[in-house]
């Protein structure tokens, strides 16, 4: 599924509201995301899952191509954690 | 950053109530996650996808007591970020 079917539905479900609103209003959401995570914050959503930046060390690797050894820097990288709810609800018969 | 802090956000942008920001972002949340019951992977655009995965049954062990024990099959959500936000992140300084 995509953002604009995700969208399509939403909009179905609430009365009253455009599907243009509608469209503010999720890409409002994962912009804010987007927005919290750059500088550094934790985002957690209860019932869904977090998200957070981890640090991972320098390392070595190898380009696969030429076997070249080379230095991957200090970098960031985001992680989701799902959240409770949403794990019973996926795994509930 | 929490749902509340969502929830005004979208209060400020759209003209809405504040409790009309709210059943909006339940509503957003939980089509979400019907989605994801029905199997179904999301991909939005710019930031990243959701894919739900199915983990077969295996032997794991309890960390605390050490005890061997099966970690039931199910199924999980995982989340790739999309290449423009995974090199926006990686600008970053550590």
């Amino acid at each position: 599924m995509t953002k604009s079917v995700l969208i399509e539905k939403v909009s179905e479900k609430i009365e009253g509201l455009t599907k243009n609103q509608t469209e503010i209003v999720v890409e409002t959401v994962f912009d804010s995301i987007k927005k919290a995570l750059m500088e550094g914050e934790k985002i957690e959503i209860r019932g869904f899952g977090n998200f957070r930046l981890k640090t991972r060390k320098p390392r070595k690797a190898r380009n696969p191509k030429t076997g070249e050894s080379v230095d991957v820097p200090w970098k960031k990288v985001l992680y989701f954690k799902m959240g409770k709810a949403l794990r019973e609800a996926l795994n509930s018969d | 950053m929490t749902k509340a802090d969502l929830v005004d956000a979208i209060f400020e942008k759209v003209g809405l109530s504040k409790k009309e920001a709210q059943d909006i972002i339940e509503i957003l949340f939980d089509t979400i996650k019907q989605t994801f019951k029905e199997g179904e992977s999301i991909k939005i655009s710019g930031f990243g996808t959701f894919n739900v995965r199915k983990k077969l049954a295996r032997r794991g062990r309890n960390p605390k007591t050490g005890e061997d024990l099966e970690i039931s099959p199910r199924r999980v959500v995982t989340f790739s970020v999309s290449n423009q936000l995974k090199h926006e992140i990686e600008k970053l300084d550590v």
